[in-house]
């Protein structure tokens, strides 16, 4: 699962069946820091996200499972949720680093 | 599953009913030394972790589904434990 | 399925009920020489491997396919240890 802005919308008449009213949403995908991530793609929306919007997007077959009533579509970047909030502690924070040894985490 | 340091907290009014009632969390994963570091992910909680504990993330929507006891979940990331400690040889 | 080095072990108290008594072990992918390549992750054991075993493991929904893992949140699993390895008639790894 990860971050996306929503940048715009994308049209299509002609689609698979099962697909007739799904609204696709053109984003970015985003790291924690909000950089992006590659190019921009298209995303079935089932929150009504709209331009600007920061949200929570899954991919792969999880995608079609977050549509309302089709199933077995085929889609495989779908936004699942509308981030107000986002909040990450700077990187300096942690050690992400697994060392020889024992690494005690408690 | 892999090993990976809870950095950060998501909040969502608006999001698909899988996701309710349950935290999600900025999840970046642990490298080896030498290792360039992974990228980062969204992950729902499912052990209470919080920021700055090391989890174990099952990344497999299969497995995600059991753990939600919804066979329909739109969920891929999901922790399933708080590590203690890791041992590398 | 993937050839893997097993590297470490993990502890964890807090988990998933389903994950109670599962042996999770810390592995590596390698290559058919034993020869580390990619990242670390960590998968259940079925089969007693020990640290700097070759193993076989297996990822994926495929992971719940053992009696030991069914049901279970894994995506990850170790389902045998290699003995050897032989690539174009040439034994490239036997087991210590």
């Amino acid at each position: 699962m990860l971050l996306g802005r929503v940048k715009g919308t994308a049209v299509c008449t002609f689609k698979a069946p099962g697909m007739d009213g799904l609204k696709l949403l053109l984003v970015q995908p985003l790291n924690k820091r909000l950089e992006p991530t590659g190019p921009l793609q298209v995303a079935a929306d089932v929150v009504d996200a709209g331009p600007g919007d920061l949200c929570l997007m899954v991919r792969s077959r999880e995608a079609s499972l977050a549509l309302p009533e089709m199933k077995f579509v085929p889609v495989d970047l779908a936004l699942v949720g509308i981030v107000d909030e986002l909040e990450v502690r700077p990187d300096r924070s942690f050690d992400f680093t697994l060392r020889r040894g024992w690494n005690p985490y408690t | 599953m892999i090993l990976g340091k809870v950095v950060g907290t998501v909040v969502t009014t608006i999001s698909h009913r899988d996701f309710k009632n349950r935290r999600l969390l900025v999840v970046q994963p642990l490298g080896l030394e030498g290792d360039a570091p992974d990228d980062d992910f969204i992950a729902l909680d499912n052990t209470q972790a919080g920021i700055g504990d090391t989890v174990l993330v099952n990344r497999e929507g299969g497995g995600a589904r059991m753990v939600l006891c919804n066979p329909d979940a739109c969920v891929i990331s999901v922790i399933v434990g708080i590590v203690d400690s890791v041992f590398i040889e | 399925m993937l050839i893997a080095k097993v590297i470490g072990t993990t502890v964890s108290t807090i988990k998933d009920a389903k994950l109670t008594g599962c042996k999770l072990l810390v592995v590596r992918q390698t290559d058919e020489r034993g020869q580390p390549i990619g990242k670390p992750y960590v998968a259940v054991d079925t089969v007693d491997a020990g640290s700097g075993d070759l193993v076989l493991t297996c990822a994926g929904s495929s992971a719940r396919q053992t009696a030991y893992t069914k049901d279970t949140p894994v995506d990850a699993v170790i389902m045998s240890i290699i003995d050897s390895l032989e690539v174009g008639g040439e034994v490239v790894f036997r087991k210590s």
